[in-house]
């Protein structure tokens, strides 16, 4: 009978929201096991692990530090394996975010164990069985782990984060101090702090060439206030053209996607767009050419010029949302 | 500057993706294969050092059947000094198998800097080369998008959620390089008739499947065929009616 941990994360001495799924998944998995779910929080001094219990924690490990403000893949790899280090764990999850993806790979090769990166399923039958979408999101694995413990980094907005009821108790753990001759993270730059990131926004709207000039991306932007809790998304064309940051870029060579709303607004539906937002549980495209390949794998279209469409879209949803 | 690269051959993306008849791997019959994109950046990376530095050595390494040696060859023509194949017909869906015999190859060499792509297109673990860092007990940056080397260390930008993370790292060590870290040359004639020429030694390696078995691989389950629900402008109502009571996201 093995033990879960979750390996939490922070901007700011705030959780983040993606957390809420990785303590959920983390919580289904280990009742499933007959285990215990436990999470390490490393963040800032201060930083408390208050109220995880709601999100079905049974101990919570806390390292609160100022060095640890900002993500350091090695001290951060010393705090969690050294908690793995207790023996009882069958696995260690962690959100696949710039951080995790970064962090897991460190505590796998540390730890000398398996690591399924990117996982849209998790199941216990037996041992840990995981589903990854591979080959640019034109195939499937089933993966079965065959060895304890393993790490696991779950792709945002895949794991739904709900509630449930657990002791919560709050462990303080003590940071021993950054070794020498590490990489350290010195500053973050946060242009768009107030912005939803793309890959973990509950609902993306994304604009293609479609839109015919940068400036006319405000639309796509009002169109996204109006939903509220919504991401501004962009196909290639758009941001190899300037008119767009990278970081926005949903695809193959982007970011991948699974909000639950996708809306595409004068974006063709390219394999290597499809690729990164194809797992959206609801896609609907605006577009004015009907054989467009989005409209194969949209639940809802509408054929049209979006000049007409997104700005009447945008005032019917405000009237929806009384806002 | 010594520097190694690591490069892996994968499907090209336009390929149309088959199950073979096992059921747990594609069917490479008419797929084409090509140099992992993100991997392109690393090598670029590494010859634009290289060509700076005015010195040193660019070794391309890929682990994998003898298939891959045309994709060292692809990287030599680019401008790398030579390669080396470690070769293997087994394939594993665990990276750290993978990452340990890298990490072996690389160990003893001397090299500076390691780069390799963010992720692999085919099995999208992202994690190979952080890995070898780690087994090399060297620091490591993922997913790089800018880039400075100089006075033995470096100092890296990598894309956050909602910001940008700018790393300080003492060399050697791993990066793991993003899109919109440079322009990948192609290769030209002269380079293609010169790698040729160059050393590319082939290793037989053991590769094992680590803790990861393959259960099925399938093709995702197709999206229900959506359904037009109207054209231009006055189809919104209808849409906004099908995003509340069907589709309740709204
Ligand atoms: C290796 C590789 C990696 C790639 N990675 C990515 C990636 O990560 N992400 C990505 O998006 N692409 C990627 N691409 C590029 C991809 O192949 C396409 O070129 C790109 O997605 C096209 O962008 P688009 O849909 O905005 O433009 P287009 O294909 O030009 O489509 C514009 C669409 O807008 C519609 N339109 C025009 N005017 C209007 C109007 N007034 N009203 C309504 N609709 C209108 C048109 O009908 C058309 O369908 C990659 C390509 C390669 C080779
Ligand atoms: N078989 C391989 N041979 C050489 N390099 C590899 C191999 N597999 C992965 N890599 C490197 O590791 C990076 C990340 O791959 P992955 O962790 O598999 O997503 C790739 O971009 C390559 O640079």
């Amino acid at each position: 009978m093995a033990n879960v941990l979750a390996v939490l994360e922070q901007r700011d001495g705030t959780l983040k929201r993606v957390s809420h799924e990785t303590l959920s998944a983390g919580r289904t998995l280990a009742s499933a096991i007959g285990g215990e779910l436990h999470a390490v929080l490393i963040g800032p001094g201060g930083m408390d692990g208050d109220g995880l219990g709601a999100w079905g924690a049974d101990t919570v490990f806390v390292t609160a530090d100022d060095a640890l403000a900002l993500y350091q893949a090695s001290s951060y790899a010393d705090v969690v394996t050294s908690r793995v280090a207790d023996g009882t764990y069958g696995a260690v999850l962690l959100a696949a975010t710039a951080m995790g993806r970064d962090l897991a790979p460190r505590i796998a090769a540390r730890l000398g164990c398996p690591l399924a990166g990117d996982v849209t399923a998790l199941e216990y039958d037996e041992g840990i069985v995981v589903g990854r979408p591979v080959y640019a999101g034109k195939a499937d694995y089933r993966l079965r782990i065959t060895n304890s413990p393993c790490v696991i980094t779950l792709r945002p907005n895949n794991f739904s984060p709900s509630e449930s009821q657990a002791a919560g108790a709050i462990e303080t753990v003590g940071f021993a101090g950054a070794s020498d001759g590490v990489a350290c993270t010195v500053l973050v730059k946060e242009p768009g702090k107030a912005a939803l990131d793309v890959a973990e926004a509950p609902i993306v709207v994304s604009g293609g060439r479609g839109l015919k000039e940068p400036e006319h991306f405000k639309l796509i932007e009002d169109l996204a206030a109006a939903l509220g809790n919504a991401a501004v998304g962009a196909s290639r064309a758009v941001v190899d053209a300037g008119w767009r940051p990278h970081a926005e870029q949903v695809g193959q060579t982007g970011k991948t996607v699974s909000p639950n709303l996708y809306v595409a607004v004068g974006i063709s539906g390219a394999i290597q767009h499809l690729a990164g937002m194809r797992t959206a549980k609801v896609i609907v495209a605006i577009n004015k050419d009907k054989d467009a390949p989005i409209f194969k794998v949209a639940d809802y279209g509408i054929v049209g010029d979006l000049f007409k469409v997104v700005p009447r879209l945008t005032e019917e949803i405000r009237k929806v949302r009384g806002n | 500057m010594k520097i190694a690269v690591s490069v892996k051959r994968v499907p090209d993306t336009e390929t149309r993706i088959k199950i073979g008849p096992d059921g747990k791997s594609i069917n490479e019959a008419g797929v084409k294969f090509v140099l992992n994109p993100y991997d392109e950046y690393a090598v670029e990376e590494a010859l634009r050092l290289k060509e700076a530095a005015g010195t040193g050595e660019v070794v391309v390494y890929s682990l994998g059947g003898d298939a891959c040696q045309e994709t060292i060859r692809t990287v030599l023509a680019m401008g790398a000094d030579r390669g080396v194949l470690l070769k293997t017909n087994e394939r594993s869906l665990d990276p750290l198998p993978v990452a340990r015999l890298l990490a072996d190859a690389l160990r003893d060499e001397g090299f500076d800097l390691i780069l390799t792509g963010k992720l692999a297109v085919d099995d999208y673990s992202h994690a190979v080369g952080t890995m070898v860092a780690e087994l090399l007990g060297i620091p490591s940056v993922s997913a790089v998008a800018h880039l400075m080397i100089a006075d033995g260390k470096g100092t890296a930008e990598r894309e956050i959620e909602g910001g940008v993370e700018v790393v300080d790292f003492p060399l050697p060590a791993v990066v793991t390089t993003d899109k919109g870290l440079n322009e990948p040359r192609y290769p030209a004639l002269k380079g293609i008739m010169m790698a040729k020429k160059k050393p590319l030694e082939v290793r037989d390696v053991e590769l094992t499947s680590g803790g990861i078995e393959v259960v099925t691989l399938t093709l995702p389950p197709e999206r229900q065929g959506g359904r037009i629900v109207g054209e231009g402008a006055d189809a919104v109502p209808a849409l906004i009616e099908a995003l509340r009571t069907e589709a309740k996201v709204l």
